[in-house]
């Protein structure tokens, strides 16, 4: 499998608290290419997994393999895209997108080439000369995305980057992602909690639950794509997933329906 | 709309200046205290017209704003130099922050002894004394700024491969840079401050020592009329910075109620 995690588990040692475990033994395989969404409550570690995988954290036990290789510390492979973001206010539209450029050994001109071209992919170039804060947050999120892309990673980690948007600019944004990881094959770890948002957009839905934080379930998403938020296949896999989390009413019920 | 609030700003401060004259002038009728002992507005006018006509405004202003240049660049120089070094190595900044906060609160004035008998008279003790009122709090921005930088800038940073020297220079200097830009201009403003009683200690020349001159000679109008011209030049410069402070922070994309 291209990504692969064992057992991986992460514990935290808070004073006061003693040892928490925020993540306990997860096992979990990732083809190249596809789609998974973790999805879960606060605290259910669904951040803390992504980190991991980004690098930016390391497991107290077990590991995690990407193409054959255990994760030590970020990567310009793997881009992780945050909810805030992490868009450099003091830097235009451009120069944020050409930011992951510039630790590469390419000329000038060719850097803003590249920027340019994945400012368009979002289509964000009326705006490559503006600040960030004079963008809506949905735009800053496609600039985060222009940038992500620009270096051309294989794998994208994304931290509930839809979170702070209004739920129209949200669904647009989902539409926005699932044709941009068409396009461009990239494996993608989203984490949201939004049960549609994982419905729509995953190939697998990891279900997580809290204290500790672990895998529950992983539900298979077996639809074509671009598929309809109101279908009936679609309400059907959303209401399994609601199951999952025991916040659907017991079957009794239904039958009063 | 613009045209119209600064007409009534404009009328507000020409007011505020002639009931000041006003009580003023009421005060030295009234009195009749001695001229050395509170001067006229006349009087002092008269001063100020003097120290113009002469010259003598212009040679001490040209050199205290050349010492004052001086010791001020030294101190943002080395502040933010020192601020960032010592802002991302923590471990050496907790050996070193108890030390600052002790010497911080000491006034310049109080080190003038030491200072004269280490850097004699002339410029020297006048420069050295700005610097010391200007360090301080741009070491210190400068040392949170770095500390306070966002987490998520250094992720990303990281996540791009960017490493020192890069990080210092393209995410953490900019990052601090509303915090710096700010204590800049608050270390401008005690600079001006301590400029004055540092060149009235060894000074021969400066409106610092222009003031002690024109005691010495019981001259109070020329006093008075020093202590205007050090509060104009004083606020003129603080509105030069700040100026600068919100063009450079426009540039940089800042404004933080937006962000969230």
């Amino acid at each position: 499998m291209y990504i692969s995690i064992k057992e991986a588990s992460r514990e935290y040692y808070l004073e006061g608290k003693g040892r928490i475990t925020a993540l306990e033994k997860v096992n979990l395989e990732v083809g190249k290419g596809e789609f998974i969404c973790l999805l879960g409550p606060s605290g259910c570690g669904k951040s803390t997994l992504l980190n991991l995988i980004a690098g930016f954290d390391k497991p107290t036990t077990g590991f995690i393999k990407i193409d054959g290789e255990i994760v030590t510390k970020p990567s310009e492979n793997r881009i992780t895209i945050f909810q805030n973001y992490g868009l450099l206010p003091w830097r235009t539209v451009l120069r944020n997108v050409e930011l992951g450029l510039e630790s590469k050994k390419i000329s000038v001109k060719e850097r803003r080439r590249v920027a340019e071209e994945y400012i368009e992919l979002v289509g964000l170039s009326a705006y490559k000369n503006h600040f960030p804060t004079q963008l809506s947050g949905g735009m800053q999120q496609r600039v985060a995305l222009a940038r992500a892309l620009a270096v051309e990673p294989e794998i994208l980690l994304m931290d509930e980057p839809l979170g702070a948007l209004d739920a129209m600019t949200r669904m647009s944004m989902q539409d926005e992602i699932e044709r941009l990881w068409q396009e461009n094959k990239k494996t993608i770890i989203f984490v949201t909690h939004d049960i549609e948002e994982a419905v729509f957009l995953a190939d697998r839905i990891v279900i997580m639950t809290s204290s500790p934080g672990k895998v529950k379930s992983v539900i298979k998403v077996p639809f074509a794509r671009k598929r309809n938020r109101t279908g009936a296949d679609f309400l059907k896999i959303r209401d399994r997933v609601f199951a999952e989390f025991e916040l659907k009413a017991s079957d009794e019920i239904e039958y009063y329906l | 709309m613009i045209k119209m609030d600064l007409l009534k700003k404009t009328v507000k401060v020409v007011i505020s200046i002639f009931v000041l004259i006003g009580i003023w002038e009421l005060v030295v009728l009234t009195g009749r205290y001695e001229q050395s002992l509170l001067p006229s507005p006349a009087g002092v006018l008269t001063g100020m017209a003097e120290l113009i006509k002469d010259g003598a405004l212009l040679t001490h202003f040209k050199v205290s704003l050349v010492r004052f240049l001086i010791g001020y660049l030294a101190a943002v120089i080395t502040g933010i130099t020192l601020g960032l070094m010592l802002g991302w190595n923590k471990s050496v900044w907790s050996f070193i922050d108890p030390v600052v906060q002790v010497l911080r609160p000491v006034s310049p004035i109080a080190w003038f002894p030491f200072i004269v008998l280490w850097f004699g008279i002339g410029d020297a003790p006048a420069v050295v004394t700005i610097f010391i009122a200007g360090f301080y709090p741009i070491l210190l921005s400068t040392v949170s700024g770095v500390g306070n930088v966002d987490t998520v800038y250094l992720k990303v940073a990281d996540n791009f491969g960017i490493r020192q020297p890069q990080l210092l220079f393209k995410i953490i200097l900019p990052a601090a840079f509303p915090l710096i830009a700010n204590s800049l201009h608050i270390a401008l403003g005690s600079a001006w401050v301590f400029l004055v009683a540092g060149e009235m200690v060894g000074a021969q020349s400066g409106l610092g020592f222009m003031i002690i001159d024109a005691r010495n000679s019981l001259r109070s109008d020329l006093v008075l009329a020093g202590i205007i011209f050090i509060g104009i030049s004083g606020l003129l410069l603080d509105r030069l910075i700040k100026i600068l402070e919100s063009g450079i922070k426009r540039q940089w994309g800042v404004s933080i109620e937006v962000r969230n």
